[in-house]
């Protein structure tokens, strides 16, 4: 009898707790977006990605400061919502015409070059509302910006993606702890041949991430390899592993100190 | 027919009233521009406001002159001479031929400015009106056509002779008009002057038994400022597209806040929120004593201006939601920061994106979707060293930042040509690009300057342009 109470109890503590953590809030339509890459959606307590909520990633191993993956991946995450688009940097390198090849047409994209303002910026966006969702560059972000930024997202119900750019010479392990709901990690991957048949005909295939979930609130950290989004914003699972052998049916998720 | 002719016209010997098909026949290559009655009353009655600068009671008087009752002003510029002649400056720097006159009475001054001495100022000293018409045809009392013939079939011909002449007789046959008119000239009547209407910028003004010195303090105004001016906004159906704040200092110094907006605003918290953003540039010296806000610029608020754009597309509509949250933004990071980005017909990289303003229309036209293109581009490219095949092949291997990167897979190479049309020096100009993968799967956008062929085309220098 203690057992099942027990059992009820933690159950009932359970559902407190991911009350307060704003998870089991009704899921009204339109609140997650799937990857439409099964073992991810499926890792993912959502079902997809949950789009109210701040979301951070970061380039990994190249020890260059452009953030260019991490940039794709929001732009084509973007690219399948609808609406406008806030783009905030602090200094304006952004070609614009890479957003087209993930299918992010140039109307729906406003930027703002804010210098050392990018939180605060975005910040005003999420609340103003009416965006498909606001993308900030920085090279650092106090906890307690991305805190407001992640409760002004979840009010929003819109999504805020935060795009590390490390200073040179700093670690590229990502921002300090920060309260982002999703936290991404993006290693290049060498891709396979343009042609998977003739392997000798030069070109360039997809590119091939190595796609680090390494912070979800309700889920383990994980690895998946993909392939880089698509000319409408959507990512695929690779067939090819890095040495060209095809990889097993279902990417094992694994564990790591997240 | 001529309904204007300018100076250089005039030179030539076209004449005002001409016939058209005349003046052609002297001179050939004559510019001719349509008249635009209704465009020239306009920019008249502009302009009259614009000479409130020189007295409060201006108008327009068509459909070729303005008044300006300078009672009591002309001090404040140095005298009547002085202002006339600053008038006289500020309009001829702006290209205006203009002929001034300045009599006791508006008949006098209007009658002196179009048939006096050909100067461009005429002072007719205080008292001197009478003298000054006598000499002047009858024309300029401003009558009809009808009495200017009636006049002259009379035998008359100057202004003098009509005074001179018995009242009632000319009373009787030519009505009230003509001695209206002349006594109006004469100032034996008052004739008076309807001022311009609607002139007046809106404005709001606080004063302040203290001075303030905090920013707390200046929100409060600014908020109470922004009631006022947006009521009176609401009234004329306007919205503020420019807005100055004028903080007066007690140290009789001033500071003047000026900021733009997108589109006209008119809810007063939109208002002040704009306001809000430059609180801190405020610089209160020694404390304020008085705010004022000026609307500088009004624009009559039409909500379906943003459908007009695109009626099929919701992203107009859906970027005009945005207004107010781009007018704060301009208004803190200024206009340059604040931006789309659009495609531009252009084979050169770094020239096929342009900004436009944040709110321009939408463009329809999307990126090229075919071919590859890095999310970074790097301004100006980066010089590398490379390895490469002449004339065609991918490099090997190439270096930058004094690190190696060799190359697995390539894809190329696009030939992009200088754009010899719009500048001479590209002429022979090409660059050959390849998107290349290293090792590690990173990706590049490098380039060589000339088709590794001609050398004229480029010295074949290798250069980073973007990262994917």
């Amino acid at each position: 009898m203690t057992r099942i109470s027990e059992n009820q109890q933690l159950s009932d503590l359970r559902a407190a707790i991911s009350g307060l953590e704003r998870l089991s809030g009704t899921k009204a339509a339109g609140e997650v977006l799937p990857f439409g890459v099964a073992p991810l959606d499926r890792h993912l307590p959502w079902g997809g990605l949950r789009l109210p909520g701040l979301h951070e990633l970061a380039d990994h191993g190249s020890g260059q400061p452009y953030a260019a993956a991490a940039g794709l991946m929001a732009a084509g995450i973007l690219a399948r919502l609808e609406g406008p688009v806030l783009w905030v940097t602090e200094r304006p390198d952004l070609y614009a015409p890479a957003l087209g090849n993930v299918g992010l047409s140039p109307d729906r994209v406003l930027y703002v070059t804010a210098r050392r303002a990018v939180a605060a910026v975005m910040e005003e966006a999420l609340r103003h509302g009416r965006f498909a969702g606001v993308v900030g560059e920085v090279r650092q972000i106090a906890p307690i910006a991305a805190r407001r930024l992640q409760l002004a997202a979840e009010a929003a119900g819109m999504p805020a993606f935060l795009l590390h750019r490390p200073q040179k010479r700093e670690p590229a392990s990502g921002l300090a702890p920060i309260a982002a709901l999703t936290r991404w990690r993006i290693a290049r991957r060498p891709s396979g041949p343009a042609v998977p048949e003739a392997p000798h005909v030069a070109g360039l295939a997809s590119a091939l991430w190595q796609l680090d979930l390494i912070r979800c609130r309700g889920a383990e950290a994980a690895s998946w390899i993909v392939e880089a989004c698509d000319a409408t914003g959507h990512l695929h699972l690779s067939a090819l592993l890095a040495d060209g052998s095809l990889a097993p049916a279902t990417a094992q998720p694994y564990r790591r100190a997240g | 027919m001529v309904g204007a002719a300018d100076a250089a016209a005039r030179r030539l010997g076209i004449q005002q009233g001409q016939p058209l098909a005349e003046a052609q026949a002297m001179h050939r290559d004559l510019t001719i521009i349509d008249a635009d009655p209704a465009g020239d009353a306009t920019g008249l009655r502009a302009l009259a406001v614009w000479c409130q600068r020189y007295a409060p009671l201006t108008t327009a008087d068509l459909p070729d002159a303005i008044r300006i009752d300078s009672t009591g002003a002309d001090h404040l510029w140095g005298g009547e001479a002085a202002m006339l002649e600053d008038l006289r400056r500020r309009l001829s720097g702006v290209g205006l031929t203009v002929r001034l006159a300045m009599a006791d009475t508006p008949g006098a001054a209007w009658a002196l400015s179009h048939y006096g001495a050909a100067e461009p100022v005429t002072l007719c000293p205080a008292g001197g009106v009478a003298e000054a018409l006598r000499v002047l045809p009858i024309a300029s009392l401003r009558l009809p056509p009808e009495t200017l013939a009636g006049l002259d079939r009379m035998g008359f011909a100057r202004v003098g002779e009509v005074m001179d002449a018995k009242r009632a007789p000319l009373s009787r046959r030519f009505g009230a008009t003509l001695l209206h008119q002349l006594d109006y000239a004469l100032g034996t009547q008052f004739e008076p002057l309807a001022p311009q209407a609607a002139a007046t910028l809106i404005r709001a003004r606080l004063t302040f038994v203290e001075p303030l010195l905090t920013a707390e303090a200046f929100a409060t105004v600014i908020d109470r400022l922004c009631l006022d001016v947006a009521k009176e906004l609401e009234r004329r159906g306007e919205g503020a597209r420019r807005l100055d704040l004028v903080c007066e200092r007690v140290d009789g110094t001033e500071q003047c806040i000026a900021l733009g907006t997108a589109r006209p605003v008119q809810p007063a918290a939109q208002l002040s929120r704009l306001l809000a953003e430059r609180i801190e540039t405020i610089d209160p010296g020694h404390g304020v004593e008085a705010m004022t806000l000026w609307v500088a610029l009004a624009e009559p608020v039409t909500p379906e201006q943003i459908e007009a754009w695109s009626p099929q597309s919701g992203v107009a509509k859906s970027l005009g939601e945005l207004a107010p949250l781009i007018d704060r933004l301009v208004a803190r990071f200024g206009p340059r920061q604040v931006y789309r980005l659009a495609p531009v017909e252009s084979d050169v990289p770094e020239r096929a994106v342009k900004r436009i303003g944040p709110l321009a229309p939408p463009q329809g036209r999307g990126w090229p979707q075919s071919l590859p293109r890095p999310l970074r581009l790097l301004t100006p490219p980066q010089p590398v060293q490379a390895i490469a095949l002449l004339p065609d092949q991918p490099p090997v291997a190439f270096t930058w930042r004094r690190q190696r990167y060799r190359i697995r897979r390539a894809d190329g190479p696009e030939r992009v040509f200088g754009e010899w049309w719009k500048r001479g020096g590209e002429r022979a100009l090409s660059r050959d690009y390849w998107a290349v993968e290293d090792e590690a799967g990173e990706r590049f956008w490098l380039y060589r300057n000339g088709d590794g062929e001609d050398s004229e085309t480029g010295n074949l220098a290798w250069f980073l342009h973007g990262l994917f």
